[in-house]
């Protein structure tokens, strides 16, 4: 029963999902989103945030693994899950020759979940031209199109690859309004990857970092920031304890790192900051590659 | 009800806003039961994550600041003044606990500090 429950709870589950491409690979990857949540994707390019958007969407063939998408496997189900998912992603998937009107109808007929007024809404809020070609507009304003087309869906899970890159910083910021308004009656959830990792920092509720095809951290956003510290201070308060730090950046006399909380006993004297997404993911990231040439 | 935020603190985010309410409470800007805005509304206002906010809500709870009746939102508990004025209090002594040893270690006798705390609270002795 309580497991049943808990299933019921749960947008996305993404289990050991494995995926090999020619020089790239995507490992074993588990994580999980629950209902109501927003869940912030990060990770350097090529990480494999979008490849792992696109199994999820069974737009190729994974290798391994289990995808559920509201406890629905993602393959056998596929038809009633596309139902429920959107997508918008950094590359176009409009069609370009046509108007952002036209797409407006086509959705109103195939989604059975479309939101006339929402649309309007977004399309007032970014002045959206509906009966201009769609070569015609912006990278920005083509991204907007997408959002408010996806928006206006109301999936039940969104997934958004780097929507805020090309976005002006208006946009940028009413997009975090958007998503939260999205999630709020506790029903719908969003994975939302971006470069932009404060935005993230303001509006994700769980965050996962994806390192070379595997997952580094997954978990709120609160214990991350609870789980590691900032540190810095001269570099001879780092004398053989280097080892200790997750990731560190050195200058001639200085350093800055991260750290684990529970190590910070360890280095004494040192000034500390609570670290926000681009710390954590980037120390990760610097570590994990120093740890790699070492090795 | 006025929260400062700042993204250059060593204290996380929902931290300060938790410590924000408290000092409401404090200064008396937050009245007994009153309603504190919704956690969406409050994410919103400061732009922040909704899980922010929630933790405050919910640390704030746990430390008998205020309760929150499902459906209809969290309000400010009877007893919380007092409770903000001890918890000001701990802080208070835990600040001075930690310029106590910086004196000390800044080579300033006990006899010098028990001087200067005789101007604020008088000679005699307070056993209160």
């Amino acid at each position: 029963m309580g497991e049943k429950n808990k299933m019921y709870n749960m947008a996305l589950e993404v289990s050991n999902l494995s995926k090999k491409f020619d020089g790239f690979s995507l490992s074993n990857i588990s994580f999980k989103i629950e209902k109501g949540s927003i869940m912030g994707f990060i990770g350097e390019n090529g990480a494999g945030k979008t490849t792992t958007m696109k199994l999820i969407l069974n737009a190729f063939e994974r290798d391994g693994g289990e995808i559920k998408v509201f406890g629905l496997d993602n393959i056998q189900n596929e038809r009633e899950i596309k139902q429920k998912i959107g997508y918008a992603a950094d590359e176009d998937c409009l069609c370009i020759g046509s108007t952002l009107g036209a797409h407006a109808k086509a959705y109103a007929k195939i989604f059975k979940n479309w939101d006339e007024k929402l649309f309007k809404k977004y399309v007032e809020l970014w002045n959206l031209p509906l009966k201009k070609k769609l070569t015609d507009f912006s990278k920005g304003m083509k991204m907007k199109a997408m959002l408010a087309l996806a928006f206006a869906r109301r999936p039940e899970l969104l997934l958004l690859d780097e929507p805020a890159a090309g976005l002006d910083p208006v946009a940028r910021i009413e997009l975090l309004d958007i998503l939260r308004d999205f999630v709020a009656d506790g029903e719908r959830s969003v994975l939302i990857s971006s470069h932009i990792t404060s935005d993230l920092d303001k509006a994700a509720d769980y965050i996962t970092l994806i390192i070379d095809g595997e997952i580094a951290e997954s978990e709120p956003l609160d214990i991350l920031e609870e789980k590691y510290a900032l540190i810095s201070g001269s570099i001879d308060d780092l004398r053989g304890k280097e080892y200790e730090l997750v990731g560190v950046r050195k200058g001639e006399m200085t350093f800055d790192a991260l750290v684990l909380r529970e190590k910070l006993k360890l280095f004494p004297g040192v000034a500390v900051h609570t670290p926000n997404l681009e710390n954590i993911l980037t120390f990760s990231i610097w570590g994990r590659r120093e740890r790699r040439r070492k090795a | 009800m006025k929260i400062n935020i700042s993204y250059d603190s060593d204290k996380p985010m929902y931290e300060q806003i938790k410590d924000s309410i408290i000092k409401s409470i404090l200064n008396g800007e937050l009245k007994s039961n009153e309603a504190l805005p919704s956690v969406r509304q409050l994410a919103k206002d400061l732009n922040v994550s909704m899980i922010t906010t929630k933790r405050a809500y919910f640390e704030l709870e746990l430390a008998g600041f205020v309760y929150t009746v499902s459906g209809k939102g969290t309000f400010v508990r009877l007893e919380s003044l007092d409770k903000a004025r001890e918890s000001k209090k701990m802080q208070m002594l835990d600040a001075l606990s930690q310029t106590f040893s910086e004196m000390k270690s800044a080579g300033i006798k006990k006899y010098e500090i028990e001087q200067k705390l005789n101007e604020t609270y008088g000679g005699e002795e307070q056993n209160v």
